[in-house]
């Protein structure tokens, strides 16, 4: 990297986070001023445009590419309007040891004398729990599930390449040619859109008026710039920001400043779960690229620079913190935009060109916690690019991740979506599937499957607050065989799912009404052809995700139970359920009797992969088809970002051996320590789940660096990752880091600062994690070669 | 159906042939190297491996015991091998895994069904199966019968070997095998014998032979500072094998001391506990030796 990219990195990496309250102030004087003036999306676009119009503007020294949603790097505003945290939130913030946001005392005094007073009992999340009957907060707190619009908006939102093409004046005449044509008279809906459109033309020019105001302040650095270099470069933003958004980019430079325009209007607009993400950069890009090297505009240095200078721009937006359980089970600076690169074009062909290159020598020089980025592999991408991926993996970062661009693709052929509009999306967040630029896929929360055995082996109590969560499915010592169990295993699950779905239908249309994203609504395809908004069905698309974790850890439960219990007889059922309920005290060669002679899921061995596969069958029956309140409905997703640790809190010791209190499995992996046969038995193992019917599953595997070290393990690498993509895996990702390395940097944090692992869908500064995450890291298998 | 004895089988090997592959590690050797990195694989019979540490003395194997073999004393629990008849009930039952069993008899159908699960990954890899050990022709039915059903399943059979075998046996396995990894570890015949207990002349001629004939070979050196990594020891190797047009490479494979914990385990005496680990400048100029007389090198499998 060079000097600049050098000085920008070690700025953000740096950098503090902090609260800033400016946005909150903004809002709560606006909310003031206009609640019940508007009508809602109106509202709220125009609050939007207030912010537009007030928030302070920030250019650094050296930046091409600006614009911060807070009033400088890494200072994140809130949303009072969603979730207003207390005073004692901010305390919390302020003062805990990991992933801490430093919060100034001007930011305590606005909160006490003008926010809190304000929202309370004003915001989404109280007015959510508010609502909600009892028996669904009995399941919540028991952590049966999470739900994730109890504190941010609904997000995963990807882009596609539409906002290269066409700029905010385009859009604004689309918008008009829609009002123009609504039939009030056979329309009962045409008043409702009618003020939907107007919010996002108000929204539009919102974002025309925050890029002027960037080109105001470049050209006043500019006449105070000395050196003459930087001040063409400031005059050049200014021309740059009085052409975007407004109208579409015309060069290389310009594609990166006006996704980064859009980027911070839907961020500064709500806090959508993930940010937002750019999709297939590298594909929108290429044209700019191929277009400014011909006219002698750009070489390729200067596009790698201006590219790492939009990644800095990520690395600069941290998380809105959360409060509650949330905080608990994702402590994170992590905003989780995932770069797409490689993939395939729209017309099916390979997707990889020189930018996907520059891209993923960018992710390696600058090693940032953010952006994460991906690598999407067909099998018509090149084996040159998997290899290059390979290489950066190898550097023990967590990124890329690697997807499966083919099942990606047939996953989402599945859902109904075109071909073209398939191949066009891709995985954001973790690893979730969705149409890029033209799909609402919401992720309404996780699910603790490990939990719902736990209520079946309880006849639905939870023996942890010992209150009733669950049905009454019978008494487990009465179970005659395995089968009785696992129906009643299976009625759990469908009660619980039901009870969640039940409420976030709900949350959902209270999203649709009092909660709009009238300028997020602007880029997303269709949105304003149908007049209405993207909470409210607008998009082309629109997709609810329960995610389901811990399957690891479920198989094995059941396969322990079924084994020692129902087959071999080595254990009584009440014997068991007395040495789960005791955390296996004195029972050491019973718990390791169930550890290691059980069949568990990961080795390839049918016992427990067959089990796995009915578990599966049933996560999908019960979430698969069920109606959201768009016309669409709810799919099955098998991620666990961090809640697994959270989910294993939530839950005593279970059937496995897993002692009280450990984390359960993440994503599709199998438990800790389980997979006993190598990568290759983990990898069959993965390929018997029927993938295609999720909108993604998780794989995370561990290798010792040692198995990597030449171009011989890469090349190894690249065949282990093309067999499980023959065998329709979704995605994999690896930790190259030894355990002694981990140690290590428990016991000396601040040598190893910088060490990036890979957390869940993820990566994060292993420093920054909590004590139970990096005990869960370590635990991982770490695979070895002979 | 052949039954075989073999101590494990390894999932994605990726040192042992090209690409990935599962290698079956055959029990018994001809060799006693005082250096040998598989222990286990030395003696034909099964053996009772204890390890202490993960044994949390529940005493279940005591009383699973038919034959009263095993006694608890102060290094755990032990067994009177002169009573011992290896039925293994003990370590079926140890809940700890604590005692296992090294070695085990098979079918050639059960090894096949354990080598086929990976078939997508050679497949894709261009690997396949490799048979090790121990030495695989100790066990000649059992290994031809073995190779003749992995080449009905069309996959690519490597077979690692001392070379330590009868010639017409080489011969007939070399008609089932598309490489072999050929180890040589000494030119001096009495070095050989005192290191290896067996001479090194049927080794060598069979080196011979199997280039005659045709086969692919990829010989393999374990460098072993202080006993064959001198220049004399190496530069012979490399004349030998320069004038065998059928050795594609020679591979130097530096001697590690990972196998030590495994003695212990197999109550085996580890008498190679003084061998120093090459350095990579140290392979590295052996490498440049071997490179001389116009053979290829490969530093490590």
């Amino acid at each position: 990297m060079n000097n600049r990219i050098s000085r920008l990195r070690e700025q953000s990496f740096n950098a503090q986070p902090c609260i800033s309250a400016e946005r909150a102030l903004l809002v709560t004087e606006f909310y003031q001023e206009n609640e019940g003036k508007f009508s809602v999306p109106v509202l709220r676009a125009l609050n939007f445009k207030n912010l537009c119009q007030k928030k302070t503007i920030y250019i650094g020294d050296d930046e091409l590419i600006v614009g911060e949603r807070g009033p400088y790097p890494k200072a994140v505003p809130t949303f009072p309007e969603l979730t207003c945290h207390s005073l004692a939130d901010l305390k919390v913030l302020d003062s805990r040891d990991m992933t801490r946001y430093a919060v100034a005392d001007e930011a305590l005094q606005a909160y006490a004398e003008t926010v809190v007073p304000y929202w309370h009992g004003r915001s989404m999340r109280e007015r959510v729990f508010g609502r909600v009957p009892d028996e669904w907060k009995r399941a919540y707190t028991a952590g049966t599930f999470t739900e994730f619009m109890e504190q941010r908006a609904p997000g995963h939102t990807t882009l596609d390449g539409m906002i290269y093409r066409q700029g905010m004046l385009d859009y604004k005449a689309d918008i008009a040619a829609s009002l123009e044509i609504l039939d009030y008279l056979n329309d009962p809906k045409a008043a409702d859109k009618a003020e939907e459109l107007k919010a996002m033309d108000i929204a539009c020019d919102a974002v025309i008026i925050f890029a002027e105001r960037h080109a105001q302040l470049a050209l006043k650095l500019a006449a105070r710039e000395s050196d003459p270099t930087r001040k063409e470069e400031l005059e050049r933003i200014a021309d740059i920001c009085r052409h975007l958004p407004a109208r579409a980019p015309r060069d290389f430079w310009e594609a990166l400043q006006m996704y980064w325009f859009v980027h911070l209007g839907t961020i500064t607009e709500l806090n959508g779960w993930d940010a937002m993400s750019p999709g297939h950069l590298d594909q929108h890009l290429h044209p700019f690229y191929e277009k400014d090297l011909a006219a002698n505009a750009l070489d390729r240095e200067r596009a790698k620079e201006l590219i790492e200078c939009l990644w800095i721009k990520f690395n600069n937006h941290p998380a809105p913190p959360k409060v509650g359980v949330t905080a608990l089970e994702s402590g994170t600076y992590n905003d989780f935009t995932n770069i797409n690169i490689g993939g395939l074009k729209t017309d099916g062909s390979n997707g990889v060109n020189e930018v996907s290159y520059i891209m993923l020598e960018a992710v390696d020089e600058l090693h940032l916690l953010q952006p994460g980025s991906n690598v999407q592999i067909s099998h018509k991408t090149p084996n040159r690019f998997l290899k290059a991926a390979c290489r950066v993996i190898r550097k023990g970062y967590g990124y890329p991740s690697v997807f499966n661009a083919d099942e990606v693709i047939m996953e989402q052929i599945r859902t109904g979506k075109t071909l073209e509009d398939a191949r066009e999306g891709g995985c954001s967040g973790c690893i979730e599937t969705g149409a890029f630029g033209k799909e609402a896929y919401i992720l309404t929360g996780y699910l603790n499957v490990p939990k719902i055995l736990e209520l079946a082996l309880n006849n639905g109590t939870d023996p942890l607050t010992g209150k009733t969560v669950g049905l009454q499915t019978g008494d487990p010592k009465m179970f005659k065989n395995f089968d009785a169990l696992y129906d009643a295993f299976a009625k759990q699950l469908h009660y619980i799912v039901e009870l969640k779905i039940k409420i976030n239908n709900y949350i959902e249309r209270m999203y649709a009404k009092y909660a709009p994203a009238p300028f997020l609504s602007v880029v997303i395809a269709d949105c304003i052809a149908n007049g209405k908004d993207y909470y409210n069905g607008g998009p082309r698309y629109n997709t609810n995700y329960i995610q389901c974790c811990g399957i690891g850890t479920v198989t094995d439960c059941l396969s322990a139970i079924k084994k020692h219990v129902f087959e071999s007889k080595t254990v009584a059922m009440d014997e068991l359920l007395v040495a789960i309920q005791r955390n296996f005290s004195g029972q050491d060669a019973l718990r390791l009797r169930l550890m290691n002679k059980t069949p568990f899921f990961g080795n390839d061995d049918d016992a427990a992969d067959t089990l796995m596969r009915r578990v599966y069958a049933d996560l999908f029956g019960a979430i698969d088809g069920k109606p959201n309140t768009k016309g669409t409905t709810y799919h099955l997703n098998m991620l666990s970002t961090t809640c697994h640790v959270y989910f294993g809190k939530m839950l005593g010791a279970s059937a496995n051996g897993r002692l009280a209190g450990l984390p359960i499995s993440d994503g599709t992996s199998p438990s800790h320590g389980a997979d006993r046969h190598g990568p290759t038995a983990v990898i069959n193992s993965l390929a018997k789940m029927d993938q295609v019917k999720s909108g993604g599953t998780l794989l995370n595997q561990r290798f010792l660096p040692d198995v990597l070290k030449d171009e011989d393990g890469i090349d190894k690498l690249c065949h282990l990752i093309r067999t499980y993509f023959n065998l329709n895996g979704h995605h994999i990702q690896f930790n190259i880091v030894d355990s002694a390395t981990l140690r290590q940097a428990q016991q000396a944090p601040d040598d190893y600062r910088d060490l990036l692992v890979r957390v869940a869908g993820y990566s994060d500064y292993f420093v920054d994690l909590d004590v139970d995450h990096q005990e869960e890291i370590i635990a991982r298998t770490q695979h070895d070669s002979i | 159906m052949a039954e075989g004895v073999i101590f494990d089988i390894k999932k994605y090997a990726i040192h042992d042939g090209p690409g990935i592959r599962t290698t079956v590690f055959f029990k018994g050797c001809p060799l006693a190297c005082r250096w040998c990195h598989n222990p286990e694989g030395l003696s034909i019979a099964s053996q009772r491996a204890y390890q202490q540490e993960r044994c949390i003395g529940c005493g279940e194997c005591i009383q699973i015991c038919p034959r009263e073999v095993l006694t608890r004393t102060a290094d755990g629990i032990v067994a009177d091998p002169a009573k011992c008849d290896l039925c293994q009930t003990c370590a079926a039952h140890c809940p700890s895994e604590a005692v296992e069993f090294v070695g085990r008899k098979v079918t050639v159908a059960e090894v096949v069904r354990q080598i086929e699960k990976d078939t997508a990954f050679y497949d894709q890899s261009g690997g396949g199966i490799t048979l090790s050990g121990g030495e695989p022709l100790m066990q000649p039915e059992f290994l031809l019968e073995l190779l003749e059903a992995c080449g009905s399943l069309d996959l690519h059979r490597t077979v690692d070997t001392t070379g330590y075998a009868d010639a017409g046996l080489l011969l007939e396995v070399a008609q089932q095998t598309d490489l072999f990894l050929y180890d040589l570890k000494l030119m001096d015949a009495a070095k050989h014998r005192d290191f290896t207990g067996v001479s090194n002349r049927l080794i060598l001629n069979n080196l011979k032979l199997l280039s005659q004939n045709k086969a692919r070979i990829q010989v393999r050196i374990p460098v072993l500072p202080g006993i064959n990594s001198d220049a004399e020891n190496i530069n012979r190797t490399a004349d030998f094998v320069a004038a065998l047009p059928g050795v594609e490479h020679i591979a130097i494979l530096p001697f590690h001391n990972s196998a030590r914990g495994k003695y212990g385990r197999l109550g085996m005496e580890c008498i190679a506990s003084d061998i120093e680990c090459p350095s990579d400048a140290h392979l590295k100029i052996i490498a440049g030796w071997l490179e001389k007389s116009g053979v290829q090198v490969k530093i490590g499998g």
